[in-house]
């Protein structure tokens, strides 16, 4: 013997492994037999080769690397033996791939096996083409397998069948010459050919509309035979599963009569009766009766069944509801959702069934029965499911309170007719799970309460009095202390009591205790105590009496180790301490937030863009769309200005130190705010507030200095318009500038990239670009990023998205807007290396790319 | 269509392995960890069925069974009906329970190519092939009878697992 080769046997290394107790001690010893292995391959030595092959394919299964074992197969795979040519295929389907190359080597050997005279080989040749036959050589060796289509042998002819199943799916035009063979299968006795030959049938209507009509033509009839004799047949212990007979049978051939009954009249009418048959006499204690029913009830729902049918299709799926086996009330519920589709009414009447699956113990259950009353909910049933849902909330795992949270947040969302009741829900669910509740969902909640001037001091006493109960949930924190420092004096003088509401008597002090807990609150983190300190500043000119008092805990904070805390207390203190004639105008309270601005930013769908591209029209076509009283012309999709406006006409005093403060009053969540905001928040509205729309423009405008230069001194009106009016004016007075024409920077087969061109006046250098991101697949991305790197001589600034998702097949985009400064402006063109990273059904996705094709003088 | 089976102890370490499309070795190992995440996970008393979509890619599922010291899943798409899944997996045990006499871990560990001869006569490329054990039971006893007959090297000795039980 080959001193080289490896002497052990197989159940030797398996033991050696086995008997390993660390994972080093494993890879020891796997490395040793590989080496081995190797030199025996190297050697060429014929005795040990399917020994060897059979230890690589163990090894394989722990995961080391066998890709040197791959051309064993093949010489296996070629020997006379049949021990040898079993290892062999084994070998081949385990440790090849269909894309590699070595597979080309192997197609005569398969030749040459399917046209064996040992019926056994023959077989071990379908199974192996079965596994990993490529498109090639499907095309090469589909003419013997579909002669062994007509042989004798049951067992080929089975495995024949399925064969043809991979060569259809490979090269699909295939699929005719199939036809006349598998309808011929269907007259089989023999159960596992049939079984074979309905997946193959089922298979050929996919592929082709021919096969589909012939196949409905000459095979419905023998089909409802066959479905027939099965369910009628007395007990046949061979194919039975727990008293029922054929189960894979039945399932198999009522999948094919879906097949062919879907959106054909009359091969439906022809399969009612045995469908009816089927559905009521099936026995449903057992498993497999269910399975049957189960597949039988898809049928139903799928074909053009009498309404008498799916009702009766329906009602199996509310008794598995009902069933105590966990897996029959969750596939009910997965077939449930499909039909909701198609019989909504027959649903509903399950509601009370399925609503107590929410409750379930198990998770996967529950999650599905969420979903499933989602889609059920209407304008009829919505307050009583609300309600049910919200109770459960209380009692829920923890685990599941988010995804709970978030499907009932979309239900009051979508379907609140009245704003009241959409309070009382909110507040609810904020007390109950307002950690689980996501940003977008409390920030719309603002912006409802501040476009209902009627219900503002009901949803502040609202909240005040949740909040007294649970300070533990973060959003409830937030939206309460945001309502108080805004409405703060509807709380304590009764402003607006509704019929049915409790007196109640707060405070001034009141009020000021519930944020001054909040600010100090152990788990209140950064953006909460911002607001809170913001909501304290509001509360000290609301509530002149309580000023020092607020000061002092103001003060308290004026050591943070937090910057934007310390930054804010320290402002604050001085505003409350010199500035009490300009302190009533800059508290005051929020603008109106624009509802439908807040909704269109939300979608981050085309709606964006759209409004986007009409504020730069009407820019275009110059100033004299929209005036306001200051003469500042405003682009309309913008709020931003809104409030700009707005506060200049208030405070005219310090213009520009208003909308600094107004930038700090806002900034919940922007902590340093020169800095853009990075990518999750872009749609965040009160962050667009901040972010001063066009980038290049001063947003630093003496952020320090609007306080200090100010001491002492009366507000001097006249020296700060100049850089606002420029901010202000910076987008109208583009029309002097020359115009860039959009380009396409990037397209792939994926992923469609634009760019569209601005220039600040009277700077050169600096072009604002606009990039818009369409998804051209048909699958949605998450955690969409875009990444640019540009030469030295350019310096890019690159704002937040518009969005991280990007809906399918161009139905919406992402906007995001790039500064660059060409510092070798006219001297050298711009240019960029982009990078584009996501994820598609959690996987993640680059693509990157260079942009050479920027118009000419940017 | 069927895309993996796998059946791994209670541990997570595989015991039988195949994917019916292919997956180089390094993505197999992910994919089985992950499967052994959520199954070890999962307390008794719930359904068999997983949505295996952030494993498996969209509209997979996989349905496993847990017999003593071992989970057998099977990973599947929307062209399977699950009950039917979860009756396969009872084939497939009973098959190898007639075939290794109460069959138990050990017997897989080294006869693992005698499982696979099994499940090729059960699942043949992802679709069903045969759904009776007596059936495959004959069908793999023909193949060994015709490999001893042919070959002097034995393989595998039955009688291992008796020998090395413990």
């Amino acid at each position: 013997m080959n001193p080289f080769s490896s002497g052990t046997r197989l159940r030797d290394m398996i033991r050696a492994i086995r008997a390993c107790k660390t994972a080093a001690e494993e890879r020891a010893v796997v490395r040793k037999e590989c080496a081995a292995i190797r030199a025996a391959i190297s050697e060429n030595d014929p005795d040990y080769r399917h020994r060897n092959l059979a230890k690589l394919m163990f090894i394989h299964m722990l995961g080391y690397p066998t890709h040197f074992g791959q051309m064993e197969c093949l010489k296996l795979i070629a020997s006379a033996g049949f021990p040898e040519k079993r290892i062999g295929y084994l070998g081949l389907m385990l440790l090849l791939d269909e894309r590699q190359e070595v597979l080309m080597l192997v197609t005569n050997s398969l030749k040459q096996d399917l046209n064996h005279s040992n019926q056994y080989i023959v077989g071990l040749a379908l199974c192996a083409l079965g596994n990993i036959c490529s498109a090639e050589m499907a095309r090469d060796l589909a003419p013997e397998v579909e002669r062994l289509l007509q042989t004798r042998d049951p067992n080929i002819k089975k495995k024949a069948a399925l064969c043809s199943i991979r060569i259809i799916r490979k090269v699909p035009d295939l699929a005719e010459n199939f036809m006349g063979p598998a309808s011929s299968l269907l007259k089989e006795k023999h159960h596992g050919v049939l079984i074979a030959g309905v997946q193959l049938c089922t298979d050929l209507c996919k592929a082709s509309t021919i096969a589909l009509e012939y196949l409905r033509k000459n095979c419905t009839e023998g089909l409802v035979r066959i479905l027939r004799d099965v369910s009628n047949s007395p007990y046949a212990p061979e194919y039975d599963i727990a008293g029922i007979t054929d189960p894979f049978l039945h399932i198999r051939v009522l999948r094919l009569m879906r097949m062919l009954g879907q959106g054909d009249a009359d091969s439906s009418e022809y399969m009612n009766d045995i469908l009816a048959q089927v559905a009521t006499k099936t026995e449903s204690n057992k498993n497999a009766g269910n399975a049957i029913l189960y597949e039988c009830v898809e049928t139903i729902m799928g074909i053009e069944a009498t309404s008498g049918l799916r009702v009766l299709a329906i009602n199996i799926l509310g008794r598995f509801l009902s069933n105590r086996d966990n897996n029959i009330r969750y596939v009910a519920l997965n077939m449930l959702m499909k039909a909701v589709t198609v019989d909504s009414q027959a649903v509903q009447r399950h509601r009370t069934t399925i609503l107590e699956c929410v409750k379930d113990s198990d998770a996967s259950i529950r999650k599905r029965a969420l979903e499933l009353v989602f889609l059920l909910v209407n304008d009829t049933n919505v307050k009583s499911l609300t309600k049910e849902l919200i109770d459960h909330l209380e009692v829920s795992d923890q685990e599941f309170k988010g995804d709970l949270t978030a499907k009932i947040c979309s239900i009051v969302e979508k379907f609140s007719q009245e704003k009241l009741w959409y309070i009382d829900q909110m507040c609810k669910v904020l007390s109950l799970a307002g950690n689980h509740v996501k940003d977008d969902v409390w920030h719309a909640l603002i912006v409802m309460i501040s476009n209902a001037p009627d219900l503002q001091g009901y949803a502040v006493r609202s909240l005040y009095k949740a909040f007294r109960t649970s300070n533990e949930q973060e959003s409830l924190v937030r939206v309460t202390v945001w309502c108080i420092g805004e409405y703060g004096e509807m709380l304590v003088n009764n402003v607006g009591v509704l019929e049915m509401e409790e007196p109640m008597t707060v405070t001034e002090s009141d009020a000021v205790d519930v944020v001054e807990v909040a600010l100090q609150h152990h788990s209140s983190d950064i953006t909460t105590r911002a607001m809170s300190l913001v909501a304290l500043l509001k509360l000290s000119s609301r509530f002149p009496p309580t000023s020092e008092r607020i000061r002092e805990i103001v003060m308290q904070h004026k050591g943070n180790v937090e910057l934007e805390l310390q930054q804010r207390s320290l402002e604050f203190n001085s505003i409350i301490q010199r500035h009490p004639n300009i302190k009533s105008s800059l508290v005051e309270r929020m603008p109106v937030l624009d509802e439908s601005a807040y909704i269109g930013k939300r979608a981050g769908s085309s709606q964006a863009t759209l409004s986007a591209d009409k504020s730069s029209q009407t820019t275009s076509s110059g100033p004299s769309s929209l005036k306001l009283p200051n003469g500042v012309t405003k682009p309309p999709a913008a709020p931003l200005m809104d409030l700009l406006d707005l506060s200049s006409d208030d405070a005219p005093v310090s213009t520009s130190s208003t909308t600094d403060f107004l930038h700090d009053l806002l900034g919940g969540d922007s902590i340093s705010p020169g800095v853009a905001p990075s990518g999750g928040a872009g749609t965040d509205i009160l962050m667009d507030l901040l972010s001063i729309g066009s980038p290049s423009a001063p947003t630093d405008v003496l952020v320090p200095n609007a306080i200090s230069s100010k001491q002492g001194n009366a507000p001097e009106p006249k020296i700060a318009p100049a850089p606002v009016m420029d901010l202000l004016d910076g987008l109208p007075s583009r029309e002097e500038n020359p115009v860039y024409p959009s380009i396409t920077a990037f397209e792939s087969s994926t992923l469609k990239i634009t760019f569209s061109f601005t220039k600040q006046p009277g700077n050169l250098q600096a072009t604002v670009i606009q990039a818009t991101f369409t998804n051209l697949s048909s699958s949605a991305y998450t955690d969409f990023i875009f990444q640019a790197a540009v030469p030295k001589f350019i310096q890019l600034q690159l704002d937040p998205a518009s969005s991280s998702t990007l809906p399918a097949n161009g139905s919406g985009t992402i906007t995001q807007m790039l500064t660059v400064t060409n510092s070798q402006h006219g001297q050298k063109a711009l240019a960029m290396r982009i990078r584009m990273a996501y994820k598609v059904n959690d996987q993640d996705k680059l693509e990157q790319g260079q942009i050479n094709n920027f118009p000419r003088g940017l | 269509m069927i895309r993996a089976v796998i059946v791994m102890n209670t541990q997570g370490k595989p015991r039988l392995v195949k994917f019916y499309d292919f997956q180089p070795p390094e993505k197999q190992q992910e994919l089985i960890r992950s499967v052994y995440g959520v199954l070890s996970e999962r307390a008794d008393n719930v359904s068999n069925f997983v949505e295996a979509d952030a494993i498996f890619g969209p509209g997979t599922q996989l349905v496993y069974k847990h017999f003593a010291t071992l989970y057998f899943v099977f990973v599947f798409d929307s062209a399977e009906n699950e009950l039917a899944m979860l009756d396969l997996i009872q084939v497939f045990v009973e098959t190898l329970d007639r075939c290794f006499k109460n069959v138990c871990e050990l017997d897989m560990v080294f006869n693992f190519n005698k499982m696979h001869m099994l499940l090729d006569e059960i699942i043949f490329g992802g679709q069903v092939l045969e759904t009776s054990s007596e059936q495959v039971l004959k069908a793999v006893e023909e193949i060994a009878k015709l490999e001893k007959s042919s070959s002097a090297i034995s393989l595998v000795p039955k009688s291992v697992s008796a020998r090395f039980g413990r």
